[in-house]
């Protein structure tokens, strides 16, 4: 049973919304963080574009675009959510997840051509930057999906409608991470 | 807020606290929810691995008074292990005493109380938050029993020496202590939302901003910059796990990278972080000399307003750590003028706390010695922070004891002396039982004069040139004095004689909680909504959550018969 | 002040050490003055019978400016320390003298190795004199030092100079000092660095002029000294011929 305190709002905003932007204020300076040394060092390190070259851009911008349209699926559901449509909801937050899982597939893709070519975490401070940003973005997506996943087993019961947008703002912001990371892994060359 | 009231008038009747059976064990004390067992989970967690600081101190100690004897109940201390003591030492006091015990240990236990909540907005990620907490403090016992021993690399664990253990002889050590490390910041990040989003969002009705304690408020502040400042660190650590475990380079020179990044990336949270802890203490001191001294605190919104300014300082200061290690000299300025300057509003807030002891009625309970000791001897630590803010004296005092006696006036009271304020303030609420008077003032003073034996010494020694992490002086001709040694000698008996006095506060401590005569709701006469609970609270915390007619401080009001006058009573 | 702890040895420790003996005038007046205040209260409000505690909200005038003078007495306080910290620091670390001989200071695991520049004064030049856990100065003359590491951070650290600087491998730092008194002194690794960080010393020897100069000689490699009468700078192969003439 939920506590009383979970449902007050002396804020007037409600507390799961409340906690989800608190949450994205600790991730905005982790990754805020590990960019500015990444944007630091390819400064400092003008030979670095030469590793920067081999990243595959339109791989990148495909994701882009998946990230985007799933971004696209979680409004959706939480229009659907707002109009008492759970299950609808549920629906669209699977699609959302699945548009995860096609980033991740398309990564993994990407990585096992790279490291086969020799572009390993290793070889260069390029590519450590690389995959760790992009890896700790990744691993941000997979527990998004969990979460998400979670949310809908609920949400199809019409039960916990709330959790639907609230989900939705981290995978945003999860989206967003990656609208910076595309540029400065891909484009920078 | 509009509909605070009607919010308030739907509560009634709708809590969870109506028929429970009782929980058994296992969910009672090791699986429960509730915000007082999960502030009892981390503050006995603390007070045990406070223990396990002061043995390493202990033995570091002894090893440093009487070199290369065997340190009874430790044997002999080899260099390797004496640099893994000192590191832990430093690692467990900030990150596995002080912070539990202020933050989460009295945060939770408090903060659902002095609100007027029945509990934290998310009972099963505290319950969670506590559990990554308890697996960060196995991760580091582990890392001090593997093979090859403990990490010894200080806390501040500076690449190239934890990247690469060639340089460390630690392998397992290093990177379970990092790890350790880092699992005890995500906890503190799962906490921390707790603490924010409940105070925002779940005050009583009729409790504004500005009628919130000051240990609320300063425990909320403290996670807003904690979560504001580790970011870059949590990146710099899996930076570090990753040069350490496979093979990358960010902070090897050798290969393109940089070690003073990971400086850097370490202060930008280090200093901020000691502020973490500061803050929360300097709230317990708040809480306690106004009901003892029966006095509104002296202006409390300049008390918030210099909380908040110290807390946004607080991130432009850090590098001061970093004088000599090779950053641009012009830098240094910049930073000497903010260091320097951050001690206005903290001198600020010191001179609001002595001056509420202005026509007051003090008396001098235990709790209130702890107050007001925490007071006098955080003015050294600040002062003495003075010299190492001014870049041109900190050349010679940077990494000499000098620096070891400054942080310890200013943690010491941190860490312990406002936590014996708390706890011996808040146990009759938390025990529903008093804890011996006589044997609380033994305690203290037991306690107080031997740390400044202790660390009065250590400026001395610092000064004449006595660098730090070292085990033994008498490799350094100028060090290896007699009357140098004599005053390492001096501090490590008066340390021992320090720990002994502990044993007093143990012994009260237990048996009081079992025996210590029964306590009432109120027994201090307090304003604050906890002191109108039960003592101890049951699980909800009160049958029907109260409402805030005023602030936390009115104190001897004129005019009225109580020199108090509780936050719930109606006008 | 600080001279009675630790020798001072170099042009500027004595200004390090005034500007420590500034901030102890500034920083004890406030402290004897804010703990005088402190037990002062204590003693007077101390808890009597039949009388009651003040209620006072902060908000008085005269009792405000007892929290906002003294605010504005430490920001003054506060920029004359800055103004003296940062002058002691632009002297050691923003500017570099001319340098009369340079030495390079090189750190490792576990031992300071260093390299005087010999009789010809250039450093890695043959005649270089390579010294371990050693270091030979002379007094009064500017030195340059060429701050190196093999390995992990360490620290170059003179007490009786009162001057440290970081060792960054891959870095060199350039920094510079003046001995002032001859004698024995001390030289720490002032930043840990593994197992041996507490044998990490050295010994810094400053000779008189003559006494150094002895020192050169006696310690000039054999090799340099090979063909030439131990003066010539040239380490050339045909350096029989440059020297012919000065023979």
């Amino acid at each position: 049973m939920k506590p009383i305190a979970t449902t007050r709002s002396a804020m007037g905003i409600m507390t799961g919304k409340l906690a989800v932007y608190w949450v994205l204020v600790s991730e905005i300076v982790i990754f805020g963080g590990l960019l500015a040394c990444y944007v630091m060092n390819r400064i400092a390190h003008v030979e670095w574009a030469e590793q920067a070259a081999h990243t595959n851009t339109w791989a990148g911008a495909f994701n882009t675009l998946i990230l985007l349209s799933s971004s696209l699926s979680a409004v959706l559901a939480h229009q659907a959510a707002e109009k008492g449509n759970g299950k609808k909801a549920a629906n669209l937050l699977y699609l959302t997840c699945l548009g995860g899982l096609v980033f991740l597939i398309v990564k993994s893709f990407e990585w096992t051509h790279e490291i086969k070519a020799g572009f390993t975490i290793q070889s260069s401070g390029f590519w450590a930057y690389y995959y760790t940003a992009a890896g700790l973005h990744a691993f941000h997506v997979i527990a998004g999906m969990l979460v998400m996943l979670w949310v809908a087993s609920t949400a199809k019961k019409n039960q916990e409608l709330h959790r639907v947008e609230n989900v939705g703002i981290y995978w945003h912001f999860v989206d967003l991470v990656w609208i910076f990371l595309f540029p400065l892994l891909y484009i920078a060359k | 807020m509009a509909n605070h009231a009607d919010a308030h008038a739907d509560e009634i009747g709708s809590g969870h606290h109506g028929h429970h059976e009782e929980p058994g064990f296992i969910k009672k004390y090791l699986w429960s929810t509730d915000h007082k067992m999960i502030g009892f989970q981390y503050m006995f967690t603390g007070m045990a691995m406070a223990l396990l600081g002061a043995f390493m101190a202990y033995v570091f100690r002894m090893q440093l008074a009487f070199p290369g004897n065997p340190v009874p109940g430790f044997g002999v201390v080899s260099p390797g292990e004496y640099n893994a003591l000192i590191t832990n030492h430093g690692s467990i006091m900030i990150f596995w005493v002080a912070m539990p015990v202020l933050i989460a240990g009295f945060g939770n236990y408090l903060i659902p109380l002095m609100i007027g909540a029945d509990d934290m907005v998310f009972p099963r990620l505290n319950r969670l938050s506590f559990q990554m907490f308890a697996l960060s403090v196995v991760i580091l016992i582990a890392s001090l029993v593997v093979q090859n021993g403990g990490f010894g690399g200080a806390w501040t664990s500076y690449p190239p020496l934890s990247a690469n253990p060639d340089y460390n002889l630690t392998p397992w050590g290093a990177s379970l202590w990092l790890l350790a490390v880092a699992v005890e910041f995500v906890a503190f990040l799962l906490g921390g939302i707790n603490f924010i989003v409940t105070t925002m969002n779940s005050r009583a009705p009729g409790m504004k901003a500005f009628d919130v304690p000051i240990l609320v408020w300063t425990i909320v502040i403290a996670s807003i910059l904690f979560m504001a400042s580790v970011g870059p660190l949590v990146a710099g650590a899996v930076m570090l796990l990753f040069d350490q475990l496979i093979g990358t380079s960010f902070f090897n020179p050798n290969k393109g990278g940089d070690p003073i990044l990971w400086q850097h990336l370490f202060w930008f949270f280090g200093h901020p972080e000691v502020y973490v802890v500061m803050l929360p203490a300097m709230g317990i001191v708040a809480e306690v000399i106004t009901v003892f001294a029966r006095k509104k605190m002296f202006a409390y919104k300049t008390v918030i307003y210099t909380i908040i300014a110290t807390g946004v300082l607080s991130f432009f200061v850090w590098a001061h750590h970093q004088f000599v290690a090779g950053i641009d000299p012009r830098m240094a300025n910049v930073f000497t003028v903010t260091t320097v300057l951050i001690s206005i509003p903290i001198a600020e807030m010191l001179f609001v706390y002595i001056a509420t002891l202005y026509g007051g009625s003090i008396r001098f309970s235990t709790p209130m010695l702890w107050a007001l000791g925490f007071i006098a001897e955080f003015l050294i630590g600040g002062v003495t922070g003075i010299y190492l803010g001014a870049s041109g004296a900190d050349i010679h005092f940077h990494d000499t004891y000098f620096v070891v006696a400054h942080f310890h006036y200013t943690f010491f009271p941190i860490a312990i002396i406002a936590v014996m304020a708390g706890v011996t303030f808040w146990f009759p609420k938390m025990f529903g039982r008093y804890m011996n008077e006589f044997w609380g003032k033994v305690h203290f003073w037991g306690t107080m004069i031997p740390f400044n034996c202790i660390f009065i010494p250590l400026f001395i020694l610092g000064a004449a040139g006595e660098h730090r992490r070292i085990f033994d002086y008498h490799n350094f001709p100028h060090l290896g004095a007699q009357w140098m040694q004599d005053m390492r000698i001096f501090a490590t008996v008066s340390l021992l004689v320090m720990l002994a006095f502990q044993l007093i506060f143990l012994i009260n401590f237990i048996v009081s909680m079992f025996a210590g005569k029964k306590a009432p709701k109120n027994p201090w006469k307090a304003n604050t909504l906890e002191w109108t609970a039960d003592s101890p609270p049951p699980h909800g915390n009160w049958p029907e959550l109260p409402t805030c007619y005023r602030g936390p401080y009115e104190y001897s009001v004129p005019g009225r018969a109580d020199d108090f006058w509780p936050q719930n009573e109606k006008a | 002040m600080l001279d009675r702890l630790v020798p001072s040895a170099a042009s500027y420790s004595g200004d390090v050490d005034q500007l420590i003996l500034l901030t102890t005038w500034i920083v004890g007046a406030w402290f004897i003055a804010a703990e005088a205040m402190f037990f002062w209260l204590m003693f007077k409000f101390r808890a009597k019978d039949g009388v009651k505690a003040q209620y006072i909200t902060g908000k008085e005038k005269h009792l405000k400016a007892w929290i906002n003078i003294p605010h504005g007495l430490v920001l003054m306080f506060d920029v004359v320390l800055i103004v003296a910290a940062i002058r002691v620091w632009v002297l050691i670390k923003q500017t570099l003298p001319p340098a009369d001989r340079t030495v390079r200071v090189m750190s490792q695991q576990w031992a300071w190795t260093f390299q005087d520049p010999g009789a010809d004064g250039q450093l890695d030049t043959p005649d270089d004199i390579r010294t371990t856990d050693k270091l030979h100065i002379e007094v009064g003359k500017t030195y340059h030092f060429l701050l190196e590491s093999k390995d992990v951070l360490h620290s170059f650290f003179v007490p009786a100079f009162r001057m440290k600087h970081d060792a960054v491998p891959g870095r060199t730092y350039t920094g510079w000092f003046k001995a002032t008194k001859t004698g024995d002194y001390d030289i720490s690794c002032a930043e840990i660095c593994g197992v041996g960080h507490g044998v990490m010393g050295a010994d810094l020897v400053i000779d008189t002029p003559e006494n150094f100069q002895a020192w050169v000689t006696q310690n000039t490699p054999e090799t340099a000294l090979a063909s030439t009468d131990g003066t010539d700078m040239s380490a050339s192969t045909d350096s029989t011929s440059a020297t012919a003439g000065q023979q």
